[in-house]
């Protein structure tokens, strides 16, 4: 049983249904990667596990979020408060607008620490400087009292880590956390937080589009398309084996080294929006394999060897090279 | 993608001022705007009555059947005055503030678009008349001008062409940084293209609304004029002279103030409360996207 | 005089910028892209590939004057852009055009698709044919009912179809593509190249592609330059060619491969790129650099040439028989 566990959970707007039946687990010293194109529902899958969906006027409809076997979708705003930010770090996708212009770095993230563990203000301030320094940020004690402006990207993503860690979480949530950066800076930034997780018994659910980060620090993979869960595997079955045909595809539109001119395709169309989502499997329109029950029947969840698939026709490690 | 959603161009039901008009407040406050300006225009048909015939056995009727809003203190009829009042109102606010519009985009966009020292002239004149309240710039420009029609109009248009004129400038710079202008250059576009299609057209719109607003406050700016006698001279009614007369008959004849007063307040809410609609309404981008 | 193999050469470019000079602000002046030579052939695809900020987009302004440079010259089939008259330019325009990398602004929101596209003959004095417009949606797989939508009613990939179709409509010899895929999913930036890649063979155009992905890059182009803080700083000849730099050594350990089986346990680079206002006096990449020596800080090094076309600016080069450190 792990840490969190996401089952069967949905998210509505009013009377649009957001994201259908979303399931994965994570465990302790895991990460679980969260994948998909733009607006396939990742960071809604991210608010719903911080809580936070009533800031953008949605709601759970359905399923359970289990943290350490408590529901979150049944504690009240005050019981959640004790969850988020203490229990459940959440890094957003704008990290920039995450830190206050006007107070210094160290300040916000002794605040976190103030709040949670019931720090003085002194002994806050060491561990931040402490913190800081444990991501390689050099001179953490002039650092602290710096502002944002005077920080690059890379270092203000730490100084977000940071402010994550100061509640000594057991799951942190980061929503595609290096997207802006650069690809040096994206490295490290990578590296650090996997060594965290590792180190420190942390779960991580990491959500990008990248499928490069994915391979290279995941443990788990969840697939979502058009706010559905597509497929749900381990990361070497998933890159060696995809079940899906989108998993299949979205692998495909990487260019890899000594890969031949010509030979990247990429999808055709585009992620439908909420109010357009197809009848059927919601990929049907872009899925080379699909066939007329695809068009009016939702595929069933499949169970696979150390994971889940959403299709009708589930590729197999022979279609994956034919 | 839905050819047919996508094909349309902007429906003229989708135009700022129809959507505008489509609000509670904006169907009000246009509503009264439209009556105004069409009595004023027909007024010589809608009253049996003429601004400048005097009847001093008439005077200092009150409201009656035959004088619905009164008479002044020469018998002529006050809904013929105001209606008569309102043709000078509008159309010296209307037009003033149109030319102050246009000139204002004018400089402003030169400025904006073209930098350097041209920019810095400009806009140190207009940011010296910004610094002064428009009813002293006004007021000066009357004392060189002359009393009447011509001078308040000059007036008007010369004390807002600053608002406008740093309006503009703002937007088209804003604008002016935008890729697609770039990509314009890139194509070997020339200014007159790069600032006639795509500069001025993205920067008008507010432009336009807040020039709206500002015929309100020309409206009571030319109101104060007269009430000082220096707008249009009598026997041309003006809202602004008929309250001026009227201070000295408060309590004899209340009307004679009041209701010229009204009409100006209504006027100028009016105006304020449809320019507030047509902000509402100002993002393009604000219209639906298609799949 | 036309030069037969070269249709874009440049020469020794610089641009410098000068800001601040406000009321509290000292003037402080930093120099966006430096002494950048380099020559695209007929036909080929040349990438230019490097981190935010290093110059990239201002080199791209540069070759096609939409910015004059500080220094330096860039020849456009044999003619001099810099000694072209405003309306000769203007006219010289046609045969080079950019892909934008920002597919939302550089639409006008005002303008249908239709007029987008119509806009370079417009601009150029030019007769549209009809039926020119349905061809070359058609030529970037855009349906032809899209002419009458506006920019905000498409996807980021659909607009950036009608930014190739918009830099296409003239029959450009070049076009200058900046970072055209960077906002979009990698299906859809998948789907561009593959277009950009068709059009390339059917029309017989040749690229300057700009891009911080140097995997893409090396799927892509035929010849690469890396840059770093406004310097080329390695020239390789062919995406397969094994970097001598340690810098594109490190920025290709830093592209995540998609292969859970090739792991990395160590990011490569420590540091950030320093500003660009005060740049160290010996090599920019020193205080990032496993490799530096003292003569690095004081002394800046300038490209070399290594083998036939693989030059690179770098005091201690890396080998061919050394190992890729891991
Ligand atoms: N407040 C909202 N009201 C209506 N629809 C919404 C709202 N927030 C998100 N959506 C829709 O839900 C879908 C999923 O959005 P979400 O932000 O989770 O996507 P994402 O996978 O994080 O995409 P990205 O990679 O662009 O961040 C999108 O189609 C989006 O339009
Ligand atoms: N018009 C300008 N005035 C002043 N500085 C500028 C101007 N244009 C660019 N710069 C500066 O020049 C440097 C290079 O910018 P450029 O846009 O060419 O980088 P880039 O490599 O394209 O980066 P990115 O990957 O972020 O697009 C930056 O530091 C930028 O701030
Ligand atoms: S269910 Fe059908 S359409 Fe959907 S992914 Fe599978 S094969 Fe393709
Ligand atoms: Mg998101
Ligand atoms: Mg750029």
């Amino acid at each position: 049983m792990g840490l969190l566990e996401v089952d069967r959970l949905s998210v509505g707007i009013g009377r649009l249904t957001l994201l259908e039946e979303i399931a994965f687990e994570v465990d302790r010293g895991e990460i679980l990667g969260l994948v998909g194109e733009s607006g396939s529902g990742k960071s809604l899958t991210a608010l719903a596990i911080a809580g936070l969906l009533p800031l953008i006027g949605a709601r759970v409809t359905a399923g359970a979020i289990r943290f350490d076997n408590t529901d979150l979708t049944r504690l009240d705003e005050s019981r959640l408060r004790k969850f988020r930010g203490r229990r459940i770090a959440f890094i957003t996708q704008n990290p920039m607008t995450a830190l206050d212009p006007l107070q210094p770095i160290g300040e916000q993230v002794d605040v976190v620490a103030r709040l949670h563990l019931g720090l003085t203000a002194d002994v806050a301030r060491s561990r931040t400087i402490e913190i800081l320094t444990q991501l390689r940020i050099p001179e953490a004690a002039t650092i602290y009292r710096q502002y944002p402006h005077q920080l690059s990207g890379g270092m203000k993503q730490r100084v977000v880590i940071a402010m994550a860690l100061a509640g000594e979480p057991d799951l942190i949530v980061a929503d595609e956390p290096t997207t802006a950066l650069d690809v040096t800076v994206q490295a490290q930034i990578i590296h650090l937080l996997t060594s965290l997780v590792r180190e420190r018994g942390l779960a991580l659910v990491l959500i990008t589009h990248d499928m490069g980060v994915v391979a290279q620090c995941c443990d788990r993979v969840a697939v979502l398309y058009a706010g559905r869960l597509a497929e749900q595997q381990g990361v070497n079955a998933l890159f060696a084996t995809p079940a899906h045909p989108y998993t299949h595809a979205l692998i495909d539109c990487i260019p890899k080294d000594g890969m031949a001119r010509d030979s990247l395709t990429g999808i055709a169309g585009s992620v439908p929006s909420v109010a357009h989502f197809p009848p059927g499997c919601r990929f049907h329109p872009r899925c080379i394999g699909r066939q007329s029950v695809c068009e009016t029947n939702v595929p069933g969840a499949t169970a696979l060897p150390g994971g889940v698939v959403s299709c009708h026709f589930p590729l197999n490690g022979d279609q994956r090279h034919g | 993608m839905t050819a047919a959603a996508s094909s349309a161009r902007p429906a003229l039901r989708d135009h700022l001022v129809a959507r505008a008009f489509r609000t509670k407040t904006g169907a009000i406050a246009g509503g009264w705007l439209v009556l105004l300006a069409l009595a004023a225009i027909f007024a010589h048909v809608l009253t049996p009555y003429e601004y400048d015939v005097q009847q001093l056995s008439a005077a200092y009727s009150p409201p009656s059947l035959s004088h619905w809003l009164g008479t002044d203190e020469f018998g002529r009829d006050l809904l013929t005055r105001i209606l008569y009042g309102a043709r000078i109102s509008l159309s010296v606010s209307v037009i003033s503030i149109g030319l102050s519009v246009l000139a204002g985009m004018v400089l402003g966009a030169a400025a904006g678009y073209f930098g350097g020292r041209l920019d810095r002239m400009i806009t140190t004149v207009i940011d010296l008349s910004w610094s002064f309240p428009e009813i002293l710039v006004a007021l000066i420009l009357v004392a060189i001008i002359g009393p009447g029609v011509t001078g308040t109009m000059v007036a008007i248009t010369v004390a807002y062409l600053a608002q406008f004129a740093r309006l503009t400038r703002a937007q088209v710079m804003a604008i002016k940084s935008e890729t697609f202008i770039e990509a314009a250059s890139g194509l070997g576009a020339s200014h007159r293209h790069i600032l006639f299609r795509h500069l001025l057209p993205n920067a008008i719109t507010p432009v336009l609304v807040s020039g709206m607003l500002a015929t309100g406050d020309a409206i009571i700016l030319e109101a104060t004029l007269g009430f000082f006698g220096l707008g249009a001279q009598p026997p041309t009614p003006s809202w602004g002279a008929m309250m001026s007369s009227g201070t000295a008959l408060l309590f004899k004849a209340p009307w004679i103030i009041i209701f010229p007063g009204l009409a100006a307040a209504i006027t100028v809410v009016s105006i304020n409360l449809f320019g507030d609609a047509l902000i509402a309404g100002l993002d393009v981008r604000s219209r639906p996207r298609t799949e | 005089m036309a030069d037969a193999t070269n249709l874009l050469v440049i020469d020794r470019l610089t641009k410098r910028f000068d800001s601040g000079a406000g009321l509290f602000a000292p003037r402080r002046s930093m120099t966006a892209v430096r002494d950048v030579s380099l020559a695209v052939s007929r036909g080929s695809v040349v990438g230019v590939v490097g981190e935010s900020g290093c110059g990239k987009s201002t080199l791209a302004r540069l070759v096609l004057r939409l910015l004059e440079p500080t220094q330096g010259t860039v020849h456009f089939d044999g003619i001099d852009l810099g000694k072209l008259a405003p309306r000769d330019l203007r006219k010289a325009r046609r045969r080079m055009q950019m892909v934008f990398q920002d597919p939302y602004s550089s639409l006008d929101p005002r303008f249908t698709i239709e007029q987008v596209v119509g806009e370079p003959f417009t601009v150029q004095g030019e007769v549209l044919a009809p039926g020119r417009i349905a061809e070359l949606l058609d030529q970037v797989g855009l349906a032809g009912e899209i002419a009458r939508s506006y920019p905000h009613q498409l996807s980021g990939g659909q607009r950036q179809r009608v930014g190739v179709a918009r830099a296409l409509a003239l029959r450009p010899d070049l076009l200058v593509l900046d970072e055209p895929t960077a906002s979009l999913d990698v299906s859809i930036q998948a789907q561009i190249i593959k277009l950009l890649q068709d059009l390339k063979r059917d029309l017989g155009l040749t690229y300057l592609f700009i891009s911080h992905d140097l995997g893409l890059v090396r799927y892509f182009c035929d010849r690469i330059i890396v840059m770093y803080l406004g310097a080329v700083v390695e020239e390789l000849p062919s995406p397969s060619t094994e970097p001598r730099h340690p810098y594109t050594r490190a920025l290709l350990d830093s592209t995540f491969s998609p292969d859970p089986g090739k792991r990395r346990h160590l990011a490569s680079l420590t540091g950030e790129i320093p500003s660009a206002f005060n740049l160290p006096k010996g090599c920019a990449f020193a205080a990032r650099c496993s490799r530096a020596s003292s003569r690095c800080l004081s002394e800046r090094p300038s490209l070399t040439m290594h083998a036939s076309g693989h030059r690179a600016a770098c005091f201690h080069p890396i080998a061919d028989d050394e190992k890729e450190p891991s």
